[in-house]
């Protein structure tokens, strides 16, 4: 994995565990990799992902079970959900209207683009949503 | 871990290469050491080593005198020089003549780590290339298990995949007992490891702080040629400069090791001062 420069190596590594976590690949009650084994597939000091997860498990996305290893919490793809959208609503949706504003863009006209981008790209898993 | 007080060091009393040096290394960290060319820093580790002595003060390993050179210090040590001279064996032998100093040697992991490396188990050592030779050694002295890993320029003569799985390996090999120095020119090699920067320059420790800390005090960036701002220390580049700024915001970039030893061994001392003030200062 290449890291960008602008953000902490640890949370980048934070960002992909909640990937996975949201992509189901890592499942509630999974055991996730250990700090050592992820460290070495990211070619990291070992302390960074340490960092890591202290920081996921005071979000209640990951657990300590002592001696065994880390893993995912029940409510972890709700806690991800949470926080990607608060940081979403904290720092990307400002630049958003900011764009909308200066350009003045219709929100009539985002709404149209925003259903017609869902059925292009999401069709399928709009059908399967309850 | 290891402790230097006050050590003074030189090949002659008349010229001293350190000072009343004084340096704490911790367990449960990877220490980048860096200096200039002939600024000591493999002088430095053999003093850790006990293979050159202090002509004043102490170096203590695990709360041995290095210089006096203790079984028990020296089985929990392994130096791993820039210069290897190995001898006309094979592993298995390597590791019949060599390993009982090591009660730690740890002998499937030394083959475990050799294939990881690509160095063939049944080659006489000598008879490979530097680069191979090199592979080896850094097996062997991880597998001791000693709890003081001290390696000069490990990564010079390795080829690329070598310097990947380098990394890999000394990402597994750090455990929460261990202390792992490593001098280095190659700081891009081992960017994502190192967490603690350590700089020698003009006979003292000039910089002993981790990355963590010093990208929460500084900032690393480019800047337009133009512009005339409170930068500390700039360096031409292609476009506009790179430059070192207070960090003012709190906002995070990542440490440009390069950068900032230029910076330090130019002389310049603002870097520095902003590095060692006390932390409450800093809002300042």
């Amino acid at each position: 994995m290449e890291f960008k420069e602008n953000e902490p190596i640890y949370l980048q590594i934070a960002a992909h565990v909640c990937d996975q976590i949201l992509l189901g690949k890592w499942a509630a009650e999974d055991k996730i990799p250990s700090v050592r084994d992820l460290a070495v597939s990211f070619q990291v000091n070992p302390n960074t992902v340490m960092r890591t997860y202290e920081q996921l498990q005071n979000q209640e996305v990951i657990y300590n079970k002592r001696g065994i290893g880390f893993f995912v919490t029940p409510d972890a793809v709700r806690k991800v959900k949470a926080q990607r959208k608060e940081r979403f609503l904290q720092q990307d949706l400002p630049e958003f209207f900011h764009n909308l504003f200066l350009l003045e863009i219709d929100l009539e006209e985002i709404q149209q683009r925003y259903e017609a981008f869902k059925t292009e790209n999401y069709e399928s898993e709009i059908e399967q949503k309850p | 871990m290891i402790q230097i007080n006050n050590l003074s060091f030189g090949y002659s009393r008349k010229s001293l290469l350190f000072r009343n040096l004084n340096l704490r290394l911790q367990e449960g960290h990877i220490y980048g050491l860096l200096g200039k060319n002939g600024a000591g820093k493999s002088t430095l580790l053999k003093n850790m080593a006990g293979l050159v002595f202090p002509l004043e003060g102490s170096c203590q390993v695990n709360g041995f005198d290095a210089s006096k050179r203790y079984p028990a210090m020296l089985q929990d040590l392994y130096f791993i020089p820039e210069e290897i001279y190995m001898p006309a064996l094979t592993a298995r032998q390597f590791v019949a003549n060599t390993a009982p100093f090591y009660p730690f040697f740890d002998e499937d992991v030394f083959y475990s780590y050799l294939s990881e490396f690509d160095v063939p188990q049944h080659a006489v050592f000598n008879k490979l290339s530097f680069g191979q030779q090199k592979k080896a050694i850094i097996a062997f002295g991880l597998a001791t298990n000693a709890s003081v890993l001290i390696m000069d320029e490990p990564t010079n003569g390795l080829d690329i995949p070598s310097k990947v799985q380098f990394r890999r390996i000394i990402a597994s090999a750090l455990t929460e007992n261990r202390c792992i120095i490593i001098s280095t020119h190659q700081v891009r090699d081992l960017d994502s490891l190192i967490d603690t920067l350590v700089v020698v320059h003009d006979r003292e420790i000039v910089l002993n702080e981790s990355l963590d800390a010093i990208s929460e005090r500084l900032t690393f960036t480019t800047i337009p040629e133009s512009e005339s701002s409170n930068a500390l220390y700039t360096e031409d580049a292609l476009r506009g400069k790179q430059a070192i700024l207070p960090n003012l915001l709190g906002n995070y970039s990542k440490v440009d090791m390069e950068l900032l030893f230029n910076a330090i061994t130019s002389g310049n001392t603002s870097v520095t001062e902003i590095l060692q003030r006390p932390q409450y200062e800093k809002s300042l």
